[in-house]
């Protein structure tokens, strides 16, 4: 069945899929709210600029990744300064990678539900005494739910599929950028195709899984939010 | 201080907002227009949902908003209840989760409404548990007002509460308003373009017209202006006060005496000494010279001309009449003016071929 290597990538999968999701909800939220309520003309770059990755082909956003967060780029210049060393080629590097790659799955569907929410129930909330923060948690989050529930199984999903960015900036290196998806092209190469075949598997049938719960989801939103 | 101060001026989109307008600090005012008179506009503005630069208000001596001095109190921190033309319930909270909502938030020294008296006035006990979607549009609407009014604030703002809903929810939430009216020492600001409701409730009329106060005062007055049965149109008439003074069990009548005499209304189970208005339409009103004994008309008022004044059709004209202090309104042909020799100072009859009992 299944090597401790492949177990091994499986395990790092899960855990940057995870980190990725959990910073995508951080990142993302604000993002999503400002894009939903702003009137500045900011909005279209800036919606442009976190869909990019949806048409980008995954190697050119891993390559600028690449040279940014090197040694030379901006980004590696201030990681180098704040003692972190630099990104590519480990943990942390495939993180902002997969930050970065899954953000438009996440940003658009939190902001669909930000736009569907509209203005009455913040303005009915406000006339009821609660503060923005307040507002925020006790009426936007609540209403916007079934918009987390999908943002956070297509974020969480996008990032275990990924490939050409994790090839670019993290390479192959056991327990540290050995994803799944990278462990299944190692074994193809090798010619190992039992092995190739659990794990590719396993991914058909995870996609499958999650594909199904966005859709009982989505049409369990449809039936409570029914007039 | 008990009076309500608002000056505001908002433009957007070609429309401008320019009012300043002192209400009184109890009672119910009505903002009275057509839809794009700008009153929701000016409901807004006093929320602080809408902030209207170089704006003042204040509200029984507070002040909320005075732009010189930079100061705008946000919404969530003025004492108000506002009640929205959708009921706009939380759809994620039961009934009483939704009525809690706000009263939660205010200090609990500033509570002066319970939730048990919110939920009694406005009769929704049953309601408690369920989950919004369950409610009808009238239910739903009672509840916003019940939420609001749990909050203990210190004016009421209503954006046309019943427009949204059909005649029969109408006359199922107008009880539950008119009590608001008599029971509560705040004052209720009231939105609307019916003038059914206007004569219902209010006690103080301010008719908008394109973002302009037009005419501003108590309703009785207002309503017996010359220059405002034009804009109403077919809904022009009077509304007086008074009190039912004597039932006719034989005829199902019930006599209204008010300050300048009395009218014989149908009897609808109304106690005696009760308070009540009575709507009088200008179409409902003919003049007379003499006092006809010969007519089928119940109501018949001595009074004197006051001002006459054209209609907006050249047919028409409007009279003004006092019937011993109580102001009265006739449109009539200009024609039947011009017969009867109509001037003010002339003593008349008013004969009144409809009373309405109006709450």
């Amino acid at each position: 069945m299944l090597t401790d290597e492949a177990l091994a990538a499986v395990w790092l999968t899960l855990r940057l899929a995870s980190v990725t999701t959990i910073l995508l909800f951080l990142v993302g939220t604000p993002i999503a709210w400002w894009l939903a309520r702003t009137r500045s003309w900011l909005k279209a770059p800036v919606g442009a600029l976190v869909a990019l990755p949806l048409v980008l082909p995954p190697t050119v956003i891993g390559f600028y990744l690449l040279v940014v967060m090197g040694p030379q780029g901006p980004i590696g210049q201030l990681t180098q300064a704040l003692g972190l060393g630099v990104l590519p080629f480990t943990f942390r590097g495939l993180v902002v990678g997969s930050v970065i790659y899954s953000m438009p799955f996440v940003v658009q569907p939190l902001q669909n539900a930000f736009d569907a929410i509209g203005e009455r129930p913040l303005e009915v909330a406000a006339t009821l005494r609660a503060g923005p923060w307040d507002r925020f948690f006790t009426v936007v989050l609540p209403l916007a739910r079934p918009g987390f529930i999908t943002a956070g199984i297509l974020g969480f999903a996008h990032t275990v599929g990924e490939f050409g960015v994790v090839l670019m900036i993290g390479g192959n290196i056991p327990d540290k950028t050995r994803v799944v998806s990278v462990q299944i092209y190692d074994h193809v190469e090798a010619l190992e195709y039992t092995q190739a075949h659990w794990l590719s598997a396993g991914m058909l049938a995870f996609s499958f899984a999650v594909l199904l719960a966005l859709h009982a989801s989505g049409s369990g939103k449809r039936k409570s939010g029914g007039k | 201080m008990q009076s309500i101060h608002a000056r505001f001026r908002v433009a957007h989109d070609g429309f401008t907002l320019d009012v300043d307008l002192l209400l009184p600090g109890r009672g119910v005012s009505a903002l009275f227009g057509a839809s794009g008179s700008g009153k929701t506009t000016c409901l807004r503005a006093i929320a602080g949902l809408e902030h209207a630069p170089g704006g003042t208000l204040s509200v029984n001596g507070e002040v909320w908003q005075d732009d010189s001095r930079g100061l705008f109190v946000p919404t969530h921190q003025r004492p108000l209840g506002y009640v929205f033309q959708e009921a706009s319930l939380f759809p994620h909270l039961s009934i009483r989760r939704n009525l809690e909502y706000g009263m939660r938030r205010v200090p609990e020294r500033d509570r002066k409404v319970s939730l048990d008296h919110a939920v009694e006035l406005l009769g929704i006990a049953p309601l408690l548990e369920r989950m919004p979607d369950w409610l009808s549009g009238g239910e739903k609407q009672r509840v916003a007002i019940a939420r609001a009014l749990a909050t203990s604030p210190r004016i009421l703002l209503m954006d046309e509460p019943l427009a949204a809903l059909d005649l029969a929810r109408k006359q199922e939430i107008l009880p539950y308003l008119e009590r608001l009216h008599d029971e509560l020492e705040i004052p209720l600001i009231y939105v609307s373009h019916a003038p059914d409701e206007v004569a219902r409730l209010a006690d103080h009329l301010v008719v908008l017209e394109q973002g302009r106060a037009v005419a501003s005062g108590p309703l009785g007055e207002t309503l017996a202006r010359l220059d405002l049965p034009i804009r109403l149109g077919e809904d022009a008439g009077v509304v007086l006060e008074g009190e039912i003074a004597e039932i006719d069990q034989a005829w199902h009548l019930a006599r209204v005496a008010f300050a300048g005499g009395s009218l014989w209304v149908r009897d609808s189970g109304v106690p005696i000494r009760q308070h009540v208005r009575v709507r009088i339409l200008a179409r409902d009103i003919s003049i007379a010279l003499e006092p006809h004994a010969d007519s089928s008309i119940l109501n018949v008022l001595p009074a004197t001309v006051e001002e006459l004044a054209d209609d907006t059709h050249p047919a028409l004209a409007l009279v003004k009449l006092n019937a011993a202090g109580a102001p009265l309104v006739a449109r009539i042909t200009r024609r039947s003016a011009a017969r009867l020799v109509l001037r003010q100072g002339l003593a008349v009859w008013a004969q009144i071929k409809a009373v309405a009992l109006v709450g």
